[in-house]
């Protein structure tokens, strides 16, 4: 138990630190209100009005995404397997392939559906 | 880092039913890339029926002609055993039902991207678009639920429930009407399962720590033998609980059940209180028998305590719900319960395991059968708006059309558990074993709740007969072949499952002889 005791101690001097923190601030900040603090928090820009029903958005920056997901995981198999494919033998050469081609499947699908096309 | 590393033996011949559904779903995607749009669900309907009838015949093969395997496949992650094989079956059978059904009539939206009611909707209508990825969604989803009850380990398990879930949140939020009901049943399944889904995962990982092990054998093992490290076992057990207890909608985590199954289209619905349930069950009483079967003492009271809530909850508030889908999701909460009752009745003599087993096989073959047969009863009373869902729509549908009210009720006294349906032996072998098993006080309340789910399925049953038709009315589609099909299937099923349920009942009993193989 005496063990925990310095990790107790830290934890509570940190809540202890949290708590004044944000308890102290309101007493002692200044207060200068302006228009853009009552806005919405958008990274700088300027938020603009959503249409009804929340419209439609463009997909493309997520099918990037997603896409790349798909190949990130491939290469994350491929790593263990390069390190260790004289081990793993014949075996570990038919399972990658069998892997690849699924992905392959996938990115079949995705370039068919024109899912690489930007426009 | 100098060992040598040994290829792993993987026995093919074993898992070939999941690989038939996976290789199936993959060339169904090949199918969706290359097919042209005209040709691709003439391709997709055959391929999908043939794998998974392909798949059940693999399943046969090996429990009739080979033999029920005594060790675990695949280095001991996947375990092909009595109850497995039996289960894949029970799926598989189940899956092709749902198919029939998925291909009767238009159940699915033309584009989900679009807005629901917007101009891009009605010109995808007119262009005639389909999303026919259903069918590789469904297969994919399938494979899961096979995988899920056979994983003889955590992570297999868990990769197997994500397998089985993704797809079925894509398939939620696909119905062709009342789009925005079904893109939010399709969100609140996605994040509840999410959540669950990481429950699961988290007290994987805490067995893990206490285990050193993900294999189910292993942590058997070392419940037995690993002391001073109970808050690792205990709140890895219960998370393990979680994650499970959610995929079966038990009480208190039944709540998604009724929003996901009234939104999501009727023969996703049907695939899911059918297929998801068998297939959680499954593992649910895998992992609870196999992997904590040493520490049954510490879960049963707590399962005991879900089941009577579970059962409570499904029977009591499916009285107040005015809507057909709802009410037959709170049914199948209830019957969760009814089910649980049997998990809770295992015991350490091997004749009781079996004999509780064995009710929990025949049941959920039972209820799988009855329930598909019951949503595709609800797909064919329509009015304009798609299909009628209030109760109130449902009145005097007995004088338009009684042959259609006489097969839903049919279903509902199935669910009622009368005598001569198939229900009537599903809550009897659950009940006998967990009598057999010292839970008394549990069979009561799991009667009472049974009469009180009696009420509501009969005040149905009076309204349908008893009641004069709205002016207007629903109007009962002809079905088409596969429908009509299912429809046709389930009630055979229930009726000689009520008459005649000896060969199906000592299936499950040799099924559940070999318990599970560790």
């Amino acid at each position: 138990m005496e063990l925990y005791v310095p990790i107790l101690v830290l934890a509570v001097l940190a809540a202890g630190f949290a708590v004044f923190s944000v308890g102290i601030a309101p007493f002692t900040g200044p207060k200068r209100w302006n228009r853009a603090k009552l806005d919405a928090y958008e990274c700088g820009i300027e938020p603009t009005p959503q249409p009804v029903g929340g419209g439609r958005f463009p997909l493309k920056y997520m099918i990037t995404a997603m896409l790349f997901i798909v190949f990130d995981i491939e290469i994350i198999f491929l790593y263990p397997w390069a390190v260790a494919f004289d081990k793993l033998g014949v075996f570990g050469l038919v399972e990658m392939v069998l892997f690849i081609v699924t992905v392959l499947v996938a990115y079949a699908y995705v370039w068919r559906r024109r899912g690489l096309d930007w426009d | 880092m100098n060992g040598t590393i040994q290829a792993p033996t993987i026995e093919y011949a074993l898992l070939a039913p999941m690989l038939v559904v996976f290789g199936a779903a993959i060339v169904g995607v090949l199918v969706e890339a290359f097919a042209p749009r005209y040709l691709r669900s003439a391709i997709h309907v055959p391929l999908t029926l043939l794998s998974l009838a392909g798949a059940f015949a693999l399943t046969i093969w090996q429990a009739a002609a080979k033999g029920i395997p005594t060790k675990a496949a695949a280095m001991g992650a996947v375990a092909v055993d009595g109850p497995a094989l039996f289960i894949w079956g029970t799926i598989l059978v189940l899956a092709f039902v749902s198919v029939l059904l998925i291909k009767g009539e238009d159940h699915f939206v033309a584009a989900a991207s679009a807005v629901p009611g917007s101009a891009e909707e009605e010109q995808a209508l007119h262009e005639g678009a389909a999303h026919s990825e259903i069918y590789p969604l469904v297969l994919f989803a399938v494979g899961g639920m096979l995988l899920f009850p056979a994983a003889n380990d955590l992570l297999v398990a868990f990769v197997a429930l994500e397998v089985m879930s993704l797809p079925l949140y894509l398939l939620c939020g696909l119905a062709r009407r009342r789009r925005l009901l079904s893109q939010e049943a399709a969100v609140k399944y996605f994040l509840l399962g999410a959540f669950s889904s990481a429950f699961f995962l988290y007290g994987t990982a805490l067995l893990y720590g206490y285990a050193g092990s993900i294999d189910l054998a292993k942590i058997s093992t070392a419940v037995g033998s690993v002391g001073g490290q109970d808050t690792l076992l205990y709140i890895g057990a219960a998370m393990l609980g979680v994650g499970l207890l959610f995929k079966i909608g038990a009480a208190p985590f039944q709540a998604w059940k009724p929003d996901v199954y009234q939104g999501a289209p009727t023969p996703i619905t049907a695939l899911m209180a059918s297929g998801t349930l068998v297939a959680a069950f499954g593992a649910l009483v895998r992992v609870f028998w196999v992997g904590l079967g040493g520490l049954d003492w510490d879960w049963r009271p707590v399962l005991y305590g879900v089941a009577i809530l579970t059962m409570v909850v499904g029977a009591v508030l499916a009285i107040t719900q005015t809507d057909i889908k709802r009410m037959l999701a709170y049914s199948s909460i209830a019957h969760g319960g009814f089910l649980l009752v049997g998990v809770i009745a295992t015991g350490k003599a091997a004749a009781q395991n079996a004999s509780a087993l064995s009710g929990i096989l025949f049941y959920l073959v039972a209820y799988g059968f009855t329930t598909v047969g019951a949503f595709a009863v609800v797909t064919m009373v329509r009015d304009a708006g798609g299909e009628a869902w209030h109760l109130s729509r449902w009145a005097g549908l007995g004088k338009r059309s009684p042959l259609l009210a006489g097969i839903f009720a049919f279903f509902l006294l199935a669910f009622a558990g009368i005598p001569l349906t198939s229900g009537f032996f599903g809550k009897y072998a659950v009940f006998q074993a967990a009598v057999s098993g010292g839970a008394l006080p549990l069979v009561i309340v799991g009667v009472v709740a049974s009469a009180v789910a009696a009420f509501f399925y009969v005040r149905v049953i009076v309204l349908m007969f008893f009641s004069d038709p709205a002016a207007d009315g629903p109007s009962i589609v002809l079905p088409s072949r596969g429908t009509a099909a299912v429809v046709g299937l389930a009630v055979l099923a229930t009726v000689v499952l009520g008459v005649y349920p000896q060969p199906v009942l000592d299936l499950a009993h040799s099924a559940a002889q070999s318990l599970f193989v560790r």
